[in-house]
């Protein structure tokens, strides 16, 4: 555990990336395998569930340090993370164990899950006396589910491909899939990342799918396309579906389902089961998940995106959800075909194939991305202005030519996501809390609100939404200093000030709710601006604000 | 009797008619110490602790109608008993005793408890009440022995002397700064200062604390290999300035109580945060309280709801001061 919170505190340290490489590498070189297969399922962004409440975490850390309640929620406030709080808590330990991870985790910390909260109060006191202060830090970031340390998943493929003398992009595929939660980290599955090159290589990979090619997004003047871009010829052009991003993978006559976070999902699309049925083996389909249903004066049948999120919510699907909330894969890509790796092929012959597949497929539930045609630019661009109307964010633009890169690489092939602007309005900020991190101790995390009518000629601000990005470190810092100012009451880490402040929130989509007090829920909300040039009076109104549904 | 209340301009003491550490100019002013949220400028008359003169008169102006009393020396104003003792927190830096009619007041300013070498020692003035800083009044803050920290820091120089870069330490230029340069081994490469530190340095150097010899940073070409054994001593402010810029490549550094915090440490995009504070800790803090045996506390700029709140629940009868030294309950404030 040691070596491992040594590497955390080192990869903490430093903003560079060629530091935080070399720590890697450093710590990978000296680490036993099952060691090395459990830092690399952490880095990677591998996150066990939570293993002990917090609740008991922080009721045991109290009683340790013979602090009341009240004095430890102080302090978390102050620390901004439960993890660090507790570890800056305890009393220091004499002996640190020198065991590795994969023990630690594998003999104590996962075995703990379940337990009840007497068996946790006596287990857990004697492992946290054996561990330092940085050692108790990241266990309890490991028991808490929320270990996060600042590296790319493409930054810990680079360590080990450097480790292995092997191909980055060897690596990237092998890892694909390795967080899942349904497999455990072992020591020969660490090998398996890191082994020489073979010629089975393909045969071995099971479900597993290939690491998705990411879009950059697109931020040019209309003026410019033809001089960044080219033709409007070469490009093949599709909507941006608000889905989820999704490959269809059907091997040995199974069929994998994995979300762009490269988690399994397939047991949670039960509809396009019967696909796998249909579908050739050796058949890798990218696409988009997306609820699909026929409205008689749409021109598509994508349904908001609000309404999968309450399907991925669910733990059992019930009949009626599926009726009520049906999914489709909207096919884009075509990465495997009778069992070999189109990738490199370029992405017209990709698109020509695929769209025999899904002809030759017929099934309602396996559609086709269709191509969006436009004589120039400007035409595609006046096409895009209905792009609300129609469901979708935008359009993305894919060179003909492109091969299926890795990740957000631009090497092998080219794709631009040219969204929508996304909806703005004027809101006032009513409440702040402080943030975590980076962030602890500033208020960084606020509630805003719009005006509505409570009766005639008196108006009240409703809360309608949260956010806490977009905003420079000097101007939170501006912020911060006049919500101290403003301040009306406090409660716990909320407080409410004398409305001052507003800002230009953007999102990305509403939807009506029952759960929020305004009656409406946006998604993805953050400050665009700070209106300094505006009051409060001058802030919008609720009536706007639905006008946007 | 309340011998000190809060007042606009700033602590006053009623019967003696004048103010501690004030923040508007008055007439009659006591100083515990030279740093800028405690002693400014505009004050018709100035009292402090003698071994703070130098500093004083260096950060306010030669010409401050400045009288001086040793640690420990009587004064009667008005009937008020007031004498100064060591508070340890920077060269010069006093408590303030207070007695009047039997009733004695400690004011502490800002005090540390840990001796580090650069200024007399804390020590505990037995009160009836203590008027105590809350900087660091949360129990996260435990400080490590200041040994530890240094050893760090030499080992940060070291490797940086290794690997061929500089060293730039930030740090706030009086008090922070002469204790690093104290407490460092200065046999692992030279020392140099921005300008804001040297002028101190001098001012510790007179009054007799050692102080390793110190280049200025700025007579220093710029690609002198000097500087890749260098450790630098600045100011925080200098950290991304243009005056950064003649180091070529080094690794950068800042000594403050604040980098106990991962996430005050990552905000300040340092390479490495040392946990080095002038304040007390929350056991120095208790320790401190406890050795004055006062029975009521005044609880002035820092954590001063939790301090409070914490000493009420310990039994005794402890108040918040608002004061403007820094900021309410904020972790932004220089220390």
């Amino acid at each position: 555990m040691k070596a491992f919170a040594e590497l955390y505190a080192r990869l903490d340290a430093t903003t560079s990336s060629n530091a935080k490489l070399q720590a890697m590498q450093d710590y990978f070189a000296g680490a036993e395998p099952g060691d090395a297969a459990w830092a690399t399922y952490f880095l990677a962004g591998g996150r066990p569930r939570q293993v002990v409440p917090t609740r008991v975490l922080r009721e045991l850390a109290s009683r340790l340090a013979g602090l009341p309640d009240w004095l430890f929620e102080e302090s978390y406030q102050a620390v901004g993370d439960l993890a660090e709080t507790i570890s800056l808590l305890l009393p220091e330990a004499e002996h640190s164990s020198d065991h590795g991870l994969a023990w630690w985790l594998e003999e104590h910390l996962l075995p703990l899950r379940g337990l009840p909260p007497e068996t946790l109060a006596d287990r857990l006191p004697p492992l946290w006396a054996q561990l330092d202060r940085q050692s108790l830090m990241v266990s309890l970031k490991l028991l808490t589910g929320s270990f996060r340390v600042g590296v790319s998943k493409l930054l810990v493929t680079r360590a080990l491909a450097a480790l292995a003398g092997i191909d980055a992009k060897r690596v990237a595929q092998r890892l694909v899939g390795y967080t899942d939660l349904s497999h455990r980290p072992t020591a020969a599955r660490y090998q398996a990342l890191i082994a020489a090159e073979s010629d089975d290589e393909h045969a071995q990979r099971g479900g597993q799918p290939y690491p998705f090619f990411l879009a950059h997004p697109l931020q040019q003047e209309l003026d410019n396309f033809d001089t960044v871009l080219g033709p409007v010829e070469d490009w093949l052009v599709e909507w941006k579906w608000d889905g989820i991003r999704a490959q269809l993978v059907k091997r040995e006559g199974r069929l994998w389902i994995w979300s762009r976070g490269e988690e399994l999902v397939t047991e949670r699309f039960p509809e396009l089961h019967e696909l796998g049925e249909a579908l050739p083996d050796g058949t890798v389909v990218d696409g988009e998940l997306v609820v699909w249903k026929h409205d008689s004066d749409k021109a598509f049948g994508i349904q908001p995106f609000a309404l999968l999120q309450q399907r991925i919510g669910r733990k059992t699907l019930s009949k009626k959800l599926l009726d009520d909330v049906p999914v489709v894969l909207l096919a884009y890509d075509l990465l495997e075909w009778r069992g070999e790796d189109w990738r490199s092929r370029p992405q017209d012959e990709r698109r020509a194939r695929l769209e025999l597949l899904v002809a030759e497929m017929g099934d309602e539930r396996l559609r086709l991305s269709p191509e969006v045609r436009g004589s120039d630019w400007a035409d595609l661009a006046r096409q895009r202005e209905a792009s609300r109307e129609l469901g979708v964010e935008g359009m993305m633009l894919k060179r003909r030519d492109s091969l299926y890169g890795v990740g957000r690489t631009k090497d092998m092939g080219l794709w631009w996501k040219w969204k929508i602007d996304p909806f703005s309005i004027d809101a006032v900020l009513i409440y702040a809390q402080r943030g975590h991190g980076r962030r602890a101790s500033l208020y960084s995390d606020y509630t805003f609100a719009v005006w509505d009518d409570a009766s005639p000629g008196e108006r009240v601000l409703v809360p309608f939404a949260k956010a806490y990005s977009g905003l420079t470190d000097e101007e939170m810092r501006k912020v911060d200093a006049i919500i101290r100012k403003t301040t009306v009451e406090k409660f716990g880490p909320v407080r409410s000030v004398t409305p001052s402040l507003v800002f230009e929130l953007g999102f990305e989509g509403i939807a009506l709710s029952k759960r929020h007090k305004s009656g409406i829920a946006v998604r993805f909300p953050r400050m665009l601006r700070w209106r300094t040039d505006k009051t409060v009076d001058q802030a919008d109104t609720l009536a706007t604000l639905q006008g946007l549904l | 009797m309340e011998l000190v209340i809060a007042r606009p301009e700033g602590l006053y003491c009623p019967p003696g008619d004048f103010y501690i550490d004030p923040w508007r100019p008055v007439e009659r002013s006591v100083i515990t110490h030279a740093h800028g949220d405690h002693a400014r400028t505009g004050n018709q008359r100035y009292l402090a602790a003698a071994p703070g003169e130098g500093i004083l008169r260096s950060r306010l102006g030669q010409d401050i109608n400045l009288q001086t009393l040793p640690y420990g020396e009587r004064l009667n104003h008005h009937g008020v008993t007031l004498s100064f003792h060591p508070a340890g927190h920077v060269l010069g830096s006093a408590q303030v005793r207070l007695e009047y009619q039997g009733e004695v007041w400690v004011a502490s300013g800002d005090y540390k408890v840990e001796a580090d070498g650069t200024c007399t020692p804390f020590e505990p003035v037995r009160c009836h009440t203590f008027i105590t800083e809350s900087t660091f009044g949360l129990p996260i803050y435990r400080w490590q022995p200041q040994r530890e920290i240094f050893a760090g820091i030499d080992s940060w120089w070291r490797d940086n002397v290794a690997a061929g870069r500089a060293s730039v330490l930030f740090a706030y230029s009086f008090g922070k700064a002469q204790r690093i340069l104290h407490g460092i081994d200065d046999s692992i490469g030279p020392i140099l200062v921005h300008g804001a530190v040297e002028p101190l340095n001098a001012v510790y150097r007179e009054a007799g604390v050692r102080i390793p010899t110190t280049l200025y940073a700025g007579d220093i070409a710029k690609n002198d290999p000097l500087l890749r054994q260098a450790l630098i001593l600045a100011p925080p402010s200098a950290a991304g300035s243009t005056w950064m810029r003649r180091f070529g490549e080094y690794s950068d550094a800042f000594a403050s109580g604040w980098m106990l915090l991962r996430g005050t440490r990552r905000r300040r995009g340092v390479d490495r945060g040392f946990v080095l504070s002038d304040h007390a800790d929350w056991p120095g803090l208790l320790w401190a309280i406890e050795q004055t045996g006062a029975e009521r506390v005044m609880v002035t700029h820092g954590q001063v709801n939790v301090l409070v709140r914490h000493l009420r629940e310990q039994g005794l009868d402890a108040r918040g001061f608002k004061t403007e030294y820094g900021d309410e309950d904020d972790a932004q404030v220089p220390e």
